[in-house]
């Protein structure tokens, strides 16, 4: 019996996620009594894998699979899947997993649960628990079908140090020559940490007043190494990308810290922004909703108070270094 | 060109999440039910697609009675037919099973569902609607354009989009993007005078298992009181931050 993990990679070195899932299958094998194998698609160093607890490591290098493509990709985790006669395939959260994971659950006949955030509560029957409602709430599910395909939510579980061997082999695996959805261009900063894979975010709402006031939440994320946020209305005004929309319309935020500045703290905001670990929140209004949900407030000027944590944080991180 | 647009009926953005039987049901007490938003987002696409190259839109969704009104209102908005499967949307794979049914059943080109539902999150239903279709698929799509049987897409990614050429038939898991906000539109009365005469069909649902059931639901344990901290004291914030939080 084994538990197949996806362990996605960019340019030829494994994610940080790849190594969380790879924990997490960890896991849902010691709770199974099985052994983990992961699956590697022009990745990285199989051996990285091993400190996570991969037993075995399946690695697919083939020239069809340089650019994600959903079905391709899909199919290919199919036939490993089918390969390895895994019970259960574990994937991540990231746009590409979730793009393909029903796409794999109807080639292996399996149920698919997303948004998981905890091991298994049992292994037979297959139940596992998962956000729902946009955060405000938590689903048991019972899964009926033989082989599973669990979605780990973002940031939920963590990095567990396993020693396992990683025996890397390859294989070999057979695709349509047309997949039908052909990427024409793609547009992507390579320089900016995303949404999706910070630790920490940094984001701001109406309160920052306009556009050329940004410089203060870009300053904050430069020195923290953080991604920048918006509410709502900032990206809807244009004063920011859609892409840096947070929210139950917009992205979800699962990050470490999450520093919010301006923002009353919405239901609709908040619903997507819970699932993060630390949240600060900066607001003028002592009354704003934002600071229910806070760890750490301050009641001040954003335009007073962000300059100066700035500074602060520049020389903490100067003595920390 | 022949559409369909997958609705959704959701609890409104601003409910109160409560259950009750034990917390196995959804509390639909005091909550308004909406199209869910990735879905609008998607049907308004679609009324451009068939005021600008005469297509033709259906809405269809999977549920009981209660959300006629919420098809009602898609009908108002523009679309010419409406079809509810007259089954609980128990799981993704149940609505994706009956949906493909309707989808084939019509006959559509291009099939236009959101990137996911509000209650449940699933994301699922668009892309095993599309795997089970042999349709293509492009999920969190923020544009699109047809012409003839030929379609670009943008795809939204992490840390950026993604232009993509396909053709149809193409399932489509759409959100905010595929029109902007301000292009939405609040159903008038001769929409809603009209919509009371489109057809609304109710067919029977096709035999199905469920893959997944909810056996509970859990409200998230309440949080602990916030940490106020001076204005003129952010290096006790920056101590909290690293000492006590350990995120810096
Ligand atoms: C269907 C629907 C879906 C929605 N989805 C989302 C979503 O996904 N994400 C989202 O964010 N919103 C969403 N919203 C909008 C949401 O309801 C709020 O309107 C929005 O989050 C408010 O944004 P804001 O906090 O930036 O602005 P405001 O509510 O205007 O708050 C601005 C805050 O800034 C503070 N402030 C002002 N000046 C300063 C200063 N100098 N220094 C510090 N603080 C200051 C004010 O006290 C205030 O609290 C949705 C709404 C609907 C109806």
């Amino acid at each position: 019996m084994s538990v197949l993990v996806y362990t996605e990679s960019e340019g030829g070195a494994f994610k940080k996620v790849a190594l969380e899932l790879t924990s997490y299958a960890k896991g849902v094998a010691n709770a199974m009594g099985g052994e983990v194998t992961a699956v590697s698609i022009n990745g990285g160093n199989a051996a990285d894998l091993g400190n996570y607890g991969a037993d075995q490591v399946m690695e697919i290098n083939d020239a069809t699979l340089e650019t994600f493509n959903a079905k391709n990709y899909a199919a290919a985790l199919a036939q490993a899947a089918k390969a390895a006669g895994a019970k259960t395939v574990v994937v991540s959260s990231s746009a590409n997993s979730k793009y393909l994971a029903p796409l794999l659950a109807v080639e292996l006949g399996a149920a698919y649960a997303p948004n998981v955030v905890a091991l298994p509560e049992s292994t037979s029957p297959m139940k596992v628990k998962s956000t729902v409602y946009t955060n405000k709430a938590f689903a048991i599910n019972e899964l009926k079908t033989d082989v599973t395909v669990i979605g780990l939510a973002k940031n939920a579980y963590g990095l567990h140090e396993n020693s396992a061997a990683a025996a890397a082999s390859a294989f070999g695996v057979e695709l349509a020559g047309d997949n039908g959805v052909e990427v024409t261009s793609v547009d992507k900063a390579t320089d900016k940490v995303t949404i999706a894979d910070a630790e920490v975010v940094v984001s701001g709402g109406r309160g920052l007043k306009g556009p050329e006031n940004w410089n203060l939440i870009e300053d904050l994320a430069d020195t923290l190494g953080a991604a920048t946020a918006c509410s709502k209305p900032v990206s809807d005004m244009g004063w920011r990308p859609h892409s840096e929309h947070v929210g139950q319309t917009g992205k979800p935020v699962a990050s470490n810290l999450y520093i919010a500045i301006g923002i009353s703290g919405a239901i609709q905001h908040l619903a997507g922004i819970n699932s993060s670990k630390v949240k600060v929140v900066i607001n003028t209004d002592p009354e704003a909703p934002f600071f229910k949900a806070a760890d750490y407030g301050i009641v001040g000027d954003a335009f007073d108070v962000v300059p100066r944590l700035t500074e602060k944080l520049k020389q903490f991180k100067a003595n920390n270094a | 060109m022949k559409i369909l647009v997958c609705i959704s009926h959701v609890p409104d953005t601003t409910s109160k999440i409560n259950f009750t039987d034990n917390d196995t049901q959804f509390d639909t007490n005091g909550v308004q039910f909406v199209i869910n938003p990735n879905d609008e987002f998607g049907l308004t696409r679609a009324m451009w697609f068939k005021e600008k190259q005469g297509a033709t839109v259906h809405v269809a969704n999977v549920g009981d009675a209660s959300a006629e009104p919420t098809l009602r209102k898609a009908l108002a908005i523009g679309a010419d037919e409406a079809i509810r499967v007259d089954a609980p949307a128990t799981d993704g794979y149940f609505v994706a099973k009956q949906l493909t049914k309707v989808a084939q059943d019509g006959g559509y080109d291009l099939i236009i569902a959101g990137r996911e539902s509000i209650d449940y999150n699933g994301g699922m239903v668009p892309g095993m609607m599309a795997a089970m279709l042999g349709a293509n698929f492009v999920n969190t799509c923020i544009n699109l354009e047809v012409d003839g049987s030929d379609a670009t897409a943008v795809r939204e990614i992490d840390g950026g989009k993604e232009s993509v050429k396909t053709s149809l038939p193409l399932v489509i898991g759409g959100q905010k993007g595929l029109v902007e906000e301000s292009d939405l539109r609040i159903p008038n009365m001769r929409g809603i005078m009209m919509a009371r005469k489109k057809p609304l069909h109710v067919v029977a649902a096709d035999a199905a298992e469920a893959h997944a059931a909810t056996a509970a639901f859990e409200k998230p344990a309440p949080k602990g009181a916030v940490t106020m901290v001076d204005p003129e004291n952010l290096d006790q914030l920056i101590e909290l931050l690293h000492n006590e939080a350990k995120v810096i």
